[in-house]
């Protein structure tokens, strides 16, 4: 038996498909287990940008993309089986789209020299690429969200947040643990009142935390949730009657799964973003044309234009706008993971590309530096109209507290480096 | 053909009574060691080593844990995967240096353990912790010691989601396992060989196989097993029914801090408490001993085979070489392994190791049929 499974299988797709040099890129999915509703669009969103590029441009640069599924059910270990069987087929960059497979993976795709991107997720203090060499969270990271919510408020409440009461309901695990020290920070400096709601996974049973909500009456309520977690939540809030436009969800908490169950009672319920929301983007009109009218659009086909397809289209055009960097840098066209990571690292996304590429005021502008791997931190706030079915950004990309930001992000990934013995510096 | 006893004569009770006591059984049992000691680790690679054999081996150790306390002793646990947990933590603890505080003060720090020491600690930390949570087991059977044991996991996985202390305070609550080696051979963090990694495990493993089938057919195996099928004529041929259980619950716990240790150490290297080892891990040991064979320790290992490498396998066949969508196959995946689990019950109710006890019989009476 010293036939490797890997091997075989690289055979096997050998003979079903011409053999070429291709960039690959591979989708770590879910779109089956606990949180599929959030895992589908955007591994949807993922595939069918990279399929339009094949189909319209015949590829980034002349070379084709090859985008290979891999599920993992959200769940760790599935995620290290699948980066394993995948990482031989000269992957260029991970997405995991969840925090635990992400934690796992920090170390391994560095010592393997893949670079990995974990969009709005992740480990914060991974901006910090100093130490970090890998791992990229452009544009925008959980701490600039938490920080994004606040200044929001700051600007609903006339610059003043003194004695106003801010609950954070959150996930309890890695990813719901993430804002928390940046919140406490934030309330130091602006002198409101935070208190801690967790929810176990999944969170289909809220009513004690919502309960407590009502009882304590905070002035606005905040949430880091995922999957079912979030429409329990907008639900349970619309029972005890709280105002939702007092409601601010994180990113992974406003897309249409969260609010569509609770009805008319949603309205007004806010999320964070940093991206664009709906499908009036010239974009959409090339997918279209080029992956729904031939037939290869990914999945069911009917998620296009949803938050979270949205999110997965904009993760694989920041990909392939990075392949493009890279190629420019190395003058190759069919780029290894080094170079990619280099075109990451290089990376520079400006109004004008993105209104080039049918994308305009889809997203903030922000470069990427080897010190700076997160981006500018910019976030926006969008809101749910449940008569129209629809979110709509309400602010621009505005910045978050870097003042207060920062100094965590140094803490933490200097405890990182010290803790497994890294060099820390740009090459 | 195989199995043939002739000319097979044992001359001591020492050779009668040893595990394999024919001839042919006890040399394919010492190629597979060699294969597995000498062979597979230079053809090994990093996808063979994560994906299927460090897993398989490390649910191994924790399936026959689960299997003296379940199989061998009766008491059945559904806390399995808070136990795991516990090993992860400690191993983590004695990894980066144990931190006593009293009142708000570091009284002291130890210093940090060898890896190799490290694993074992999860497993003391873990016995300890298994015998306090056996107690209840001297007043209360069956149905209720499971909701006790089930109350366990959910206790001890909140417990470390919720004490700081035992994530070294880490913002996210995550714990990660530093890069830590073996005379020199690098066993966790990132830069592991695959081989080093696989024969760490495989020590493990093979050493809990050994200590298990031991104590098993020993003196202590046997008053579990009095204990097991019926406790109060046990009690009554003097049995201490008292330390027969306890026993079960410190080795069976011993075995599954062990596994906890290495699958977050040498596996994941990173894991969230709630996703890693809830209630889930507790379910998936229970059927890997249920399918493998209650009271078996071949059982343990075919159990654990049985329900790691069937998905990646049907993984492979679906998704890489018919190319099907891969929430199909992920799909179609609890569809068979539950069919599976269903007819295999049904046909053999007490597991592989049943299947293959009763194949050795037919082998050495062939060829004929009785």
């Amino acid at each position: 038996m010293t036939y490797k499974l890997g091997t075989l299988a690289v055979a096997g797709l050998m003979a079903a498909s011409p053999v070429m040099a291709d960039l690959v890129f591979p989708s770590l999915s879910y779109r089956t287990g606990p949180y599929a509703a959030g895992g589908i669009p955007f591994a949807d969103g993922y595939q069918d940008y990279f399929t339009m590029l094949n189909e319209r441009d015949g590829g980034i640069g002349g070379e084709m993309a090859r985008v290979i599924e891999c599920e993992t059910g959200y769940n760790t270990e599935k995620g290290v089986e699948c980066y394993e069987s995948t990482k031989g087929e000269g992957s260029l960059v991970y997405q995991p789209l969840s925090t635990g497979i992400t934690y796992q993976l920090i170390p391994k795709t560095t010592a393997d020299g893949i670079p990995m991107h974990t969009m709005g997720y992740g480990r914060t203090s991974a901006a910090n690429g100093e130490v970090f060499s890998h791992t990229f969270n452009y544009p925008a990271n959980y701490w600039n969200g938490a920080s994004g919510a606040i200044n929001y408020l700051l600007s609903e409440n006339g610059g003043d947040l003194n004695g106003k009461k801010i609950a954070l309901v959150y996930h309890n695990s890695a990813y719901g643990k993430e804002p928390i020290r940046t919140l406490e920070e934030l309330s130091k400096k602006h002198g409101f009142e935070l208190s801690l709601v967790p929810v176990d996974h999944p969170g289909q049973e809220q009513k004690s935390q919502w309960l407590q909500i009502r009882r304590d009456r905070p002035d606005n309520v905040i949430m880091y949730g995922w999957g079912v977690m979030n429409q329990v939540a907008v639900q349970e809030a619309a029972n005890i009657r709280f105002p939702m436009e007092n409601f601010i969800g994180i990113w992974w908490s406003g897309s249409e799964n969260d609010v569509l169950a609770a009805g008319a009672a949603a309205d007004g319920y806010k999320a964070l973003t940093f991206h664009g929301v709906g499908d009036n983007f010239p974009v959409f009109d090339d997918i279209k044309t080029h992956v729904v009218d031939t037939g290869k659009a990914a999945g069911a086909g009917d998620q296009i234009g949803t938050v979270l397809y949205n999110r997965g289209l904009y993760a694989a055009m920041l990909a392939a706008e990075a392949v493009k960097t890279a190629q420019e840098i190395h003058g190759v066209a069919d780029i290894t993971p080094a170079m990619m990571r280099d075109g990451m690292e290089a990376l520079e996304i400006t109004e004008a590309k993105m209104a080039d590429l049918g994308l305009p005021n889809f997203g903030p502008e922000f470069n990427v530096s080897c010190e700076n791997h997160g981006g500018a931190g910019l976030v926006g706030m969008t809101q749910w109209d449940a008569e129209a079915k629809e979110w709509s950004l309400i602010s621009d990309f505005s910045e978050s507290d870097m003042e207060v930001i920062q100094p965590l992000i140094d803490e933490d990934s200097t405890a990182y480096a010290s803790e497994n013995n890294i060099e820390v510096g740009c090459k | 053909m195989f199995y043939r006893e002739a000319g097979d004569f044992s001359t001591t009770y020492a050779e009668d009574q040893q595990t394999f006591p024919i001839k042919f059984d006890r040399w394919r049992y010492y190629v597979v060691l060699f294969i597995a000691i000498v062979v597979v680790p230079f053809f090994i690679n990093d996808y063979w080593a994560n994906s299927l054999l460090l897993p398989f081996l490390i649910y191994a150790i924790a399936a026959i844990g689960l299997n003296i306390l379940v199989g061998y002793c009766g008491q059945v646990s559904l806390g399995t995967g808070g136990f795991m947990a516990v090993g992860a933590y400690a191993c983590y603890k004695f990894m980066t240096g144990v931190d006593i505080w009293w009142g708000g003060e570091l009284l002291f720090r130890l210093p940090e353990f060898n890896i190799f020491f490290s694993v074992i600690m999860g497993g003391v930390m873990t016995a300890l912790v298994g015998v306090l949570f056996g107690l209840p087991s001297l007043r209360i059977k069956g149905f209720y010691l499971a909701v006790a044991t089930l109350a366990a996991q959910f206790f001890l996985v909140w417990l470390f989601n919720r004490v700081s202390w035992f994530y070294n305070y880490s913002a996210s609550g995550q714990i990660n396992a530093p890069e830590r080696d073996l005379l020199g051979v690098l066993i966790t963090g990132p830069s592991t060989e695959p081989w080093a990694t696989y024969l760490f495990c495989l020590f493990f493993t093979i050493v809990s196989a050994v200590i298990a089938r031991n104590l098993t057919r020993g003196a202590s195996g046997r008053k579990w097993m009095a204990i097991r099928d019926m406790d109060i004529a046990a009690e009554i041929i003097g049995v201490n029914p008292l330390r027969a259980k306890l026993t079960a619950f410190a080795v069976s716990s011993f075995f599954i801090g062990i596994s906890g240790a290495l699958f977050f150490a040498v596996y994941l290297g990173a894991v969230e408490v709630g996703e890693a080892f809830g209630i889930t891990k507790s379910f998936l040991v229970l059927f890997m001993i249920i399918i493998g064979g209650l009271g078996s320790i071949f059982g343990s290992f075919a159990g654990a085979a049985f329900l790691v490498l069937l998905p990646v396998l049907l993984k492979v066949v679906g998704v890489d070489w018919l190319g099907w969508p891969t929430d199909i196959v992920a799909h179609l995946q609890l569809v068979i392994v539950g069919l599976l689990i269903i007819v295999f019950l049904i046909a053999e109710p007490h597991g592989i190791a049943q299947l293959w006890r009763v194949a050795k019989e037919k082998l050495r009476l062939w060829p004929f049929p009785h």
